[in-house]
C-alpha cells in the first residue's frame, strides 16, 4: 500500500512539473513581449480560438517532435545521447523532497504530500544540482565542436563556482531551523508572514536567488548559452527532440528552483496568516467566501470582456473572442450568485462539512498557495531575464568568488552571532 | 539474509579491482580514479562495521575519509596538470628520467 | 526485498568498476566511475547511513568527479592506443593479486560463521548522531581536516600556476 501511494505521488509530481513547462514557455514569451512593449505570440489558433497564445506551446511541441533528428557524424555518440537525459533527470529529481502541503490525515494515518521526506533533504537538493554540471559538460564535449566545448566548460565552471554560495547562503536557514528536513523548515516558518525566512534572512535570500540564477544558466548569467554570443553554446549541435529535452530541462530547472526558493524562504505552502487548524475550524465560512468571490469575479470579468467587444475591429472570427469568454463568464457568475442568494435567504441550506470536506479544503488551499507562490517566483525569473543585461564571463567569476562567497560567509557569522545573543 | 560477510566480500572485490587498475593501467588519471575506487571500498567496510557494532563512529570516520579524498584529488590533479605541462604526457611509463 | 536490492546494487558496482578499469578513453572511465559511486550511495543507504550516502553523491560524484572530467577535457587526452596494451608483466601481477584477494579473504571470512546485523534505532544514520560525534568526541580531527582543506586549496592553486 505504501509503495503504491509512493509510486502515484512520484508520477503525479513528475507529470505536474513537466506540464508546468509549456505554461512557463508561454509566460516567458508573453512576459518578454509586454516588457518590451509589444504583444507577443497571439496568432496560433485551433479552429479560430486563440487562447491568448497558449496554443503556441502546443505548436512548439509538434514542431520539435517532427523536426529532422540530425546526429553529426563525428560526435561521441554515447555521450551525445546521454547528456540531455542527464540534464532532464537532474532537473526533475530535485522535486522529490519538496513538500506540497500538510500531511493528509485519514483515519489517523498520515499521508505525506512529499515523495521522500529525507532527513538530509536540503543536502539532497544540493547533490542533485551538483549533478547538473555533468549534462552540460558532456554535451559540450560530445559535440566535437570548439564553440560547444568552450560553452560547456564555461558553464560548468560557472555552475561549480556558484554552487558554493548556494550552499553557504542556506546555512543561515539551517542554523535557524535546526534541521535539514524541508518539511520542518516549512513548519518552522509558520503562517505569519513576518516569520518567513525572507525577512529573517534577507541577505541569504538574495544570495540564494542569485545563485539559482547562475545554476540554471539564466540571464544575467547567460553567457554559456547566450544566443547572440557563442552561437548557442553547448547545445549548438543538438536538434529536434534532444534540443527539446535540453530546453525542457532548463525550464523544469527554473520551476524546481522556484519550488526550492518558496520552500526555504517564502514559507512553503502556508497561506499568510491562516494556520491549518484555523482553516479546519472555519471551513464553512471559507466555502461561502470562495463561492461569493468566484461569482463576483466571473460577473465582473465577463462584463469587462463584453465591454471590450468592438464590432468589425478585425472583420474575422477574432471579433467574437471576447464574447466567447465574456458571455459565459457573466452567465456562470450570475448563476452562482443566484444560487447562493437562493440557498441563504429563501431555502436555508446547511453545507455539510464532514472531515473529508475540511481536509480537502485545507489541502486545496495549501496546494493553491504553493502553486501561486511558485508561479510568482517563476515570473520574477522571467522579469529579471528581460530586464538585466548579460554579464561577461570574467565578471561572472569575479562576482561568484570575490563578492558572493565572502558575503555568504559573513551571513553565516552574523546569523550565528544573532542566534547566540538572542537564544 | 544479508550478513556482514556479504558486504566485506563485496568491498574486497572492489578493492582488488581498484588495485588491478592501479597496477595495470598506464594513464595516470585512470590510476587516480582506481585509487578513488579503493577509498570508496574502504568506506564501505567502515560503514558495514559501524552498522554491525551499532556505533556511529564508523560513519564519522567515513566523513573524514571523504574529506581527505577530496583534498587529495584536488592536489593530485594539480600535480597531474603540472606534469602534463612539463612532459606533455600522462602515461606513467614515459616519465622515467630518474630511472638508471 | 533487501537481499534483492543488495544483489542488484552489488552487481552494478562490480560491473561498472570493471568497466572503469578497462576502458581506453579516460572520459568513459570517468563516467563509469560516476555510475559506480551512485551504486555505492545505494549500498550506503542499505547500511542505514543516509547522511553519508547523500554526502557521497554530493562530494564524490558531484565535485571530485567534476574535477576529473574537467582535467580530462582540458588536457584533451586521446584514447589509449590498443597496441601498447598487450599482456604485460603488470597485468599478470595484477591478476594474481586480484585472484588472491578474491578467493582467499572470503574463505577466511566464511570460517567465522554468519555475522548478522543487529537492529538499530531509526535515528542511526541521521545528521544529528554524526553531528554530536563530530563536535564532542572527534572535535580535534574535525578541526585538523579544516586545516587540511585549507592546505589543499592553497596547494592546488599554486600547482596550477604557470609561473610561480
Amino acid at each position: 500500500m505504501e509503495y503504491i501511494f509512493a509510486a502515484i505521488k512520484t508520477v503525479l509530481i513528475f507529470v505536474a512539473v513537466i506540464n508546468l513547462v509549456p505554461l512557463l514557455i508561454w509566460l516567458e514569451r508573453k512576459g518578454a513581449a509586454y516588457i518590451q512593449d509589444r504583444r507577443g505570440p497571439n496568432r496560433a489558433n485551433i479552429l479560430g480560438i486563440r487562447l491568448g497564445g497558449l496554443i503556441h506551446s502546443l505548436s512548439d511541441v509538434v514542431k520539435l517532435l517532427t523536426k529532422e533528428d540530425i546526429i553529426p557524424p563525428y560526435v561521441n555518440k554515447p555521450f551525445y545521447l546521454l547528456a540531455p537525459m542527464i540534464s532532464m533527470f537532474v532537473a526533475t529529481i530535485t522535486v522529490a523532497v519538496v513538500p506540497f502541503a500538510d500531511p493528509i490525515l485519514i483515519n489517523g494515518k498520515e499521508f505525506l504530500l512529499q515523495v521522500a521526506d529525507l532527513d538530509a533533504g536540503l543536502l539532497y537538493v544540493f547533490a542533485a544540482s551538483s549533478l547538473g554540471v555533468y549534462g552540460i559538460m558532456l554535451a559540450g564535449w560530445a559535440a566535437n565542436n570548439k564553440y560547444s566545448l568552450l560553452g560547456g566548460l564555461r558553464s560548468a565552471a560557472q555552475m561549480v563556482s556558484y554552487e558554493m554560495s548556494l550552499g553557504l547562503a542556506v546555512v543561515g536557514v539551517f542554523l535557524l531551523t535546526g534541521s535539514f528536513k524541508l518539511s520542518e523548515i516549512v513548519a518552522f516558518q509558520g503562517a505569519n508572514p513576518f516569520h518567513w525566512n525572507i525577512l529573517l534572512q534577507p541577505l541569504g535570500f538574495f544570495l540564494f536567488v542569485t545563485s539559482i540564477f547562475a545554476e540554471t544558466n539564466r540571464l544575467p548569467f547567460d553567457l554559456p548559452e547566450g544566443e547572440s554570443e557563442i552561437v548557442a553554446g553547448y547545445h549548438v549541435e543538438y536538434s529536434s527532440m534532444k534540443f527539446a529535452l535540453f530546453f525542457m530541462a532548463e525550464y523544469a530547472h527554473i520551476v524546481v528552483g522556484s519550488c526550492i526558493i518558496v520552500t526555504l524562504f517564502l514559507g512553503g505552502w502556508h497561506f499568510p496568516f491562516l494556520t491549518r487548524d484555523w482553516i479546519w475550524n472555519h471551513t464553512t465560512m471559507l466555502i461561502h467566501l470562495f463561492w461569493i468571490v468566484l461569482a463576483i469575479l466571473s460577473v465582473a470579468g465577463g462584463t469587462w470582456l463584453v465591454w471590450q467587444y468592438k464590432p468589425h475591429k478585425y472583420n474575422d472570427l477574432r471579433d467574437y473572442e471576447t464574447l466567447v469568454f465574456g458571455v459565459p463568464g457573466i452567465i456562470v457568475g450570475g448563476s452562482l450568485l443566484m444560487t447562493w442568494l437562493l440557498f441563504h435567504t429563501v431555502v436555508p441550506l446547511e453545507i455539510p462539512t464532514p472531515d473529508w470536506v475540511r481536509q480537502a479544503m485545507v489541502t486545496a488551499l495549501q496546494l493553491g498557495t504553493f502553486v501561486g507562490k511558485v508561479l510568482f517566483v517563476c515570473f520574477v525569473f522571467i522579469w529579471v531575464r528581460w530586464t538585466l543585461p548579460r554579464f561577461r564571463y570574467d565578471q561572472v567569476m569575479r562576482l561568484g568568488w570575490k563578492m558572493m562567497l565572502p558575503l555568504a560567509l559573513a551571513n553565516i557569522f552574523i546569523t550565528a552571532g544573532m542566534i547566540l545573543i538572542f537564544r | 539474509m544479508i550478513t556482514l560477510n556479504h558486504y566485506l566480500v563485496l568491498a574486497t572485490l572492489l578493492f582488488s579491482i581498484g588495485v588491478f587498475g592501479v597496477v595495470t593501467r598506464r594513464n595516470v588519471l585512470i590510476i587516480f580514479m582506481s585509487i578513488e575506487l579503493m577509498l570508496s571500498s574502504v568506506n564501505l567496510v567502515f560503514l558495514s562495521f559501524s552498522r554491525f557494532l551499532g556505533q556511529v563512529d564508523g560513519q564519522v570516520f567515513v566523513l573524514f575519509v571523504l574529506v581527505v579524498a577530496a583534498a587529495e584529488a584536488a592536489v593530485g590533479l594539480g600535480i597531474i596538470v603540472a606534469l602534463f605541462r612539463n612532459r606533455q604526457t600522462v602515461y606513467v611509463d614515459e616519465v622515467k628520467i630518474l630511472r638508471g | 526485498m533487501e537481499p534483492i536490492v543488495f544483489y542488484i546494487l552489488a552487481a552494478i558496482t562490480v560491473v561498472t568498476a570493471l568497466l572503469m578499469v578497462t576502458r581506453t578513453s579516460p572520459i568513459s572511465s570517468a563516467v563509469w566511475l560516476i555510475a559506480c559511486f551512485f551504486a555505492f550511495a545505494g549500498l550506503f543507504v542499505l547500511l542505514e547511513a543516509h547522511f553519508i550516502a547523500v554526502i557521497q553523491v554530493l562530494l564524490y560524484a558531484g565535485a571530485i568527479m567534476v574535477l576529473f572530467v574537467f582535467v580530462i577535457m582540458l588536457l584533451n587526452l586521446r584514447p589509449e592506443e590498443l597496441k601498447t596494451r598487450a599482456i604485460r608483466f603488470q597485468t599478470v601481477l595484477g591478476g594474481i593479486f586480484v585472484l588472491y584477494l578474491v578467493f582467499l579473504l572470503p574463505l577466511s571470512l566464511f570460517r567465522s560463521g554468519k555475522l548478522l546485523f543487529p537492529e538499530v534505532l531509526p535515528q542511526f544514520g541521521y545528521v544529528q548522531g554524526i553531528a554530536e560525534m563530530i563536535f564532542t568526541k572527534y572535535l580535534v580531527p574535525f578541526e585538523v581536516t579544516s586545516v587540511l582543506l585549507l592546505v589543499a586549496i592553497v596547494g592546488s592553486v599554486i600547482m596550477g600556476k604557470r609561473k610561480l
